[in-house]
């Protein structure tokens, strides 16, 4: 099991490793142990040994310094095959490399390879992806959560220290809690979105998966800030996260949601997030209750959004210019087959939902009012945060489900529907483990301001420090 | 009754035609990446992953592009929107890289404009519906075998404007004179060159016939590949008596799309009734919305200059024009900007005019050269032209001159100086040579006093001789006339 | 709202995707559930509410006109499936 990224600085600062020891440590534990997970779709062992090599000797500059890590497969990598798991981009090689994982790389942090996910992101659970299953590594009939799936699993099971995943409904925070380990989506435009596969972009943010809320603020600390590449990357100044970690709880306002059985939360996911609102409450912060009465319409609006803008994104992928091509006789031949061949069911349905609402006569009907009832959901959160400084629910209703259980495709959409709020308000999330149920992680989830990611880290790390258990190891992670 | 049908006098049905008019702006990027506008750069070599699609990459917005787009729209006449955004068209070709255009739906940067043309002496103003900020697609070239489709996409993304007139045209001569009338605002704007033969201006046309009197549309026929000001004009006009000759036979005209035809002159069916496009436009969430303020706007319409409409009126009212000369000299914004500076070096403008539109253009013309490598500066022009004002030289002579001063690059009062053709203008000079020849030539003096006009001729073609052509013949002609005068009177 | 097979068809043809018979008549009924729970924001008064296209309220984003270099021809057709003489090279596009 590798340690977190504050142990591996902290090692390397006081010069008693190397950075190429690590990345063999982390090599290892991916030949022994992947193999029962599933979590990787690429590895470049041979390039990260040599990156790391060149690493080492060198003054340590910052946190993510000679610290191994994996990008979800939707995060184009220069010269490295980048798939988003699906058939259509089987053997695609970018020319450019994702804002995002340039400046991990720009950092010194070493990338070994790119982890498994539901096909473009499209899926709560990694079992669309196009190549392999991913496996929980509490539970190897259980579902690593998606659609960051690999990512999550990889840092669970200890073979890296932390990961990047994207998020577009919950796909960071949802896997982040069936696999009990820490999920950030930062606010809408906080993260370069440039060279991330785009499934819903007015929705999608990249961010962290790692062991412990600190390692989140250190690698947010890597990647947010504004690209000129990203129209909609936030001009906003980077605020210092470290400093935040420390501040405590007392005085901040936590606003519970109700939840319960009509939502179909997991009695005993509601209750491990109720002992830790008792922790927050125990530490000094104050509890009361905010409602978000339009969130009910998230799902809702949510799968006409996403799937809208899913169509247009994914119609380059037309096997002209890149990608897989079926041979047709005709052009159409040639774009249907590669098309219906490229692609998974899953993500031919969220195609087809997505052209049926922005065909005529429809638009008003369905994307109009969906993107009304964002609107709502927004004013929702801004009433709410008139009264507390961050808004609480269980990141998922319930810890992971087993493989094929979510068969119908409606019943997979609405396991979202704590996470998909804050992506159609574009605000912040963070998903941090707070207790097993049936031997599975749970976790619950703090909604903070835009922008305002310095609370959610500060009560998220208070949190941690507070638990007053560890969360356990999974088994196949060994030591 | 099918030969009489398409008659050359009064037309039986009324042409009613709406032009969509593309127009690639003059940037040095494209819209929304770095790769440079260079027409002609071998394929696929002014390409990134922008503007070849690929996953992953994001648009971003070029200033001047969007500045070159308010500025035609103002120039048009239009309505600026200030706040505008950019959408999604989506449909699938493989020159369009992302599988949609961006483009501007409903709220394009400028709407509600106008252009004005004259045609036969008549003013005529043209709505213009809209114009629209979107990016170019690629070039696809057809193997003419029919077998495959090659695609270059150097073109993608170069910034457009969509130009969509009123049916407001009713001729094809109209439609012609309306888009060299685009053309000439484009180019005084100085925001695209406008080069149909390379594609910076693509002309697209609606076209529908309909009983005079009627108000309801005919049903329209789009028209397509026209790619010269002239072949615009001719497709229209074969398509006026296509239409014509069916709606005399009692056929219908259908949906259809056509394409000009260059070698035999014609146009030819594309495709009938298209498969219904669904564009599904949607706003682009990858671009921020656009607000164009009161500065802003208020900068770029100081930016523009005197348009073509203005500069009509003001050489026929200011310098006393006629409006057909008024009308050619501000058709290009080079040639404009030529006479004017012809007239500001003191040449009399209606003088400036027939030189400029006259010798210069046809000598212009004649070696497909333009008015910005004009062999003769404007000043020296101007100098020629006061050179026979004040009789130094005939009209005739100056054009001799004028083509001499083209092909040496020698001024013209040089030119005049050193081949010794300036006139004796100078009646002292003159008059001994006038008086010797009227007493030699007795039998012509004669004549002329007896009634025979002609016979001054002679005499002055003698003088003409003794001073081996230099004399001024309008003086000669009139110190004769008062010398024989003056000696009969005596 | 019922979304027929013929209606999935349609849709797949515009969005080119190859469908067949048995995929139709299966995706038919699932894309109806799907379509059928959004409806419930049928039911809410938004008429005067505006639409969010954008999480965030930026403006005005905008590039200066500046070449930055471009791929090598090479690497810009690398991924192509098939290319000629420096260009992409598709199945005919008919003009008809």
């Amino acid at each position: 099991m590798l340690p977190t990224i504050r142990e591996i600085a902290d090692s390397l600062r006081r010069k008693e490793t190397q950075p190429s020891e690590w990345m063999a440590q982390s090599l290892a534990a991916v030949r022994e142990r992947d193999g029962a997970i599933g979590a990787f779709l690429t590895l470049d062992a041979d390039g990260a040994v040599e990156r790391a090599r060149r690493l080492d000797g060198q003054p340590q500059t910052n946190p993510m310094f000679g610290v191994p890590f994996a990008l979800k497969d939707n995060i184009c990598t220069e010269g490295l095959r980048t798939t988003a798991a699906s058939r259509i981009l089987e053997s695609y090689i970018p020319p450019y490399s994702a804002t995002a994982g340039q400046r991990l790389a720009d950092a010194g942090a070493v990338l070994i390879g790119k982890t498994n996910l539901d096909e473009f992101a499209m899926g709560s659970s990694t079992e669309n992806s196009a190549f392999q299953k991913t496996r929980n590594p509490y539970h190897s009939d259980a579902v690593p959560g998606g659609s960051s799936g690999g990512s999550a699993a990889a840092v669970a099971a200890g073979l890296v220290p932390f990961a990047l995943g994207s998020d577009t409904g919950g796909s960071i925070r949802q896997p982040a809690a069936f696999c009990g380990v820490v999920g950030l989506k930062p606010t809408y435009g906080r993260v370069s979105r440039y060279g991330l596969i785009a499934f819903g972009s007015s929705l999608d943010q990249i961010g962290p998966l790692t062991r412990t809320v600190e390692d989140a603020a250190l690698v947010l600390q890597a990647i947010a800030g504004h690209d000129p590449n990203d129209s909609t990357s936030a001009p906003q100044p980077v605020d210092d996260w470290m400093a935040a970690l420390e501040r405590g709880v007392r005085g901040l306002r936590i606003g519970v949601v109700r939840t319960g059985e009509e939502e179909g939360v997991h009695p005993g996911v509601q209750a491990a997030v109720d002992a830790a609102l008792r922790t927050l409450e125990g530490a000094g912060a104050e509890i009361v209750e905010v409602a978000l009465p339009h969130a009910q319409y998230a799902v809702a609006s949510y799968y006409l959004v996403a799937p809208a803008e899913a169509s247009a994104n994914l119609a380059r992928f037309d096997g002209v210019r890149y990608g897989r091509r079926v041979v047709g006789e005709t052009l159409t031949d040639m774009y249907e087959r590669s098309r219906s061949e490229g692609f998974g069911l899953e993500v031919k349905r969220r195609i087809m939902i997505g052209t049926y609402i922005l065909s005529e006569g429809y638009y008003d009907a369905y994307y109009k009012r969906a993107q009304q009832m964002r609107t709502l959901i927004r004013q929702d959160y801004e009433a709410a945060f008139e009264r507390c400084d961050v808004v609480v629910t269980p990141t998922a209703p319930t810890p992971a489900f087993r493989f094929g259980e979510k068969s119908d495709p409606l019943q997979m959409y609405l396991t979202d529907l704590f996470t998909i709020p804050a992506n159609l308000a574009g605000l912040p999330g963070l998903s941090v483990p707070c207790g097993m149920v049936d031997g599975l992680p749970v976790g619950i989830q703090f909604v903070g301001r835009a922008f305002d990611e310095a609370t959610l880290l500060q009560i998220g790390h208070a949190y941690e420090q507070e638990r007053g258990f560890p969360m356990p190891t999974p088994e196949v992670a060994g030591q | 009754m099918s030969t009489q049908s398409v008659s050359t006098s009064a037309p039986l049905f009324e042409t009613v035609i709406g032009l969509e008019v593309h127009v690639e702006l003059k940037t040095e990027t494209k819209i929304f990446c770095g790769c440079k506008t260079t027409f002609g750069s071998p394929p696929n070599t002014n390409v990134c992953p922008v503007c070849l699609g690929l996953p992953g990459a994001l648009p971003v917005l070029n200033r001047r592009a969007v500045e070159l787009a308010v500025k035609a729209a103002m120039a048009l006449g239009c309505h600026i929107n200030q706040d505008c955004k950019f959408d999604r068209k989506n449909y699938f070709y493989p020159d369009l890289p992302k599988g949609y255009q961006i483009s501007q739906y409903d709220r394009p940067i400028g709407e509600h404009g106008h252009l004005e043309i004259e045609v036969g002496g008549e003013r005529r103003r043209i709505g213009i519906t809209r114009v629209h900020l979107e990016e170019d697609a690629g070039k696809s070239s057809h193997a003419a075998d029919g077998t495959h489709t090659l695609v270059d996409y150097n073109r993608t993304g170069v910034p457009l404007i969509e130009i969509v007139s009123e049916p407001d045209i009713r001729s094809p001569e109209e439609a012609r004179l309306y888009l060299e009338g685009i053309r000439a605002v484009m180019q005084y704007c100085d925001v695209s060159d406008c080069r149909m033969e390379e594609g910076s201006l693509r002309c697209d046309a609606n076209i529908s016939l309909r009983p005079f009197g009627q108000t309801a549309f005919g049903q329209k026929i789009e028209l397509k590949n026209m790619n010269s000001f002239r072949n615009v004009q001719k497709a229209l006009e074969f398509e006026v008596e296509r239409q014509t000759a069916m709606l005399q036979r009692g056929e219908a005209v259908e949906q259809e799309t056509r394409r000009f035809d260059e070698a035999t002159q014609t146009t030819v069916l594309m495709r009938t009734k298209e498969e219904a496009h669904d564009y599904r436009y949607f706003p682009d969430p990858d671009l921020v919305p656009l607000a164009i303020d009161d500065a802003w706007l208020g900068q770029l319409r100081a930016e523009l200059p005197e348009l073509p409409a203005t500069k009509r009126r003001r050489y026929v009212e200011e310098l006393g024009l006629p409006p057909y000369d008024a009308g050619v000299l501000t058709s290009d914004p080079a040639l404009a900007h030529y006479f004017e500076a012809v007239v500001a070096a003191g040449a009399d403008a209606k003088q400036a005019s027939n030189w400029v539109m006259g010798d210069l253009l046809a000598y212009l013309n004649n070696r497909g050269r333009s008015v910005a490598d004009a062999p003769l500066a404007p000043e020296h022009l101007a100098a020629l032209i006061g050179e026979v004002a004040r009789d130094t030289i005939s009209s005739k002579q100056a054009r001799e001159v004028f083509q001499i001063s083209c092909e040496t690059g020698t001024d013209p009062q040089t030119v005049i100086r050193e081949r010794g053709m300036a006139q004796i203008s100078d009646a002292d000079a003159l008059l001994p040579v006038i008086d010797q020849v009227i007493a030699e030539n007795p039998k012509s003096v004669s004549d002329y006093l007896g009634g025979k006009q002609k016979a001054i001729g002679a005499l002055v073609g003698q003088v003409m001789k003794a001073t081996q052509g230099k004399a001024n013949p309008g003086m000669v002609n009139r110190l004769i006339a008062e010398r024989i005068a003056a000696a009969s009177e005596s | 709202m019922q979304i027929t097979h013929d209606t999935v068809r349609d849709v797949a043809r515009l969005a080119r995707l190859a469908v067949s018979e048995a995929e139709a008549h299966a995706l038919a009924p699932q894309l109806s559930a799907i379509i059928s729970y959004a409806e419930q924001l049928q039911s809410v008064d938004l008429t005067e509410v505006p639409p969010t296209s954008h999480p965030l309220a930026l403006m005005n984003v905008f590039r200066a006109d500046e070449p930055r270099p471009s791929l090598p021809r090479e690497v810009a057709l690398a991924q192509a499936p098939d290319s000629d003489g420096g260009q992409v090279r598709v199945p005919a596009v008919l003009e008809g």
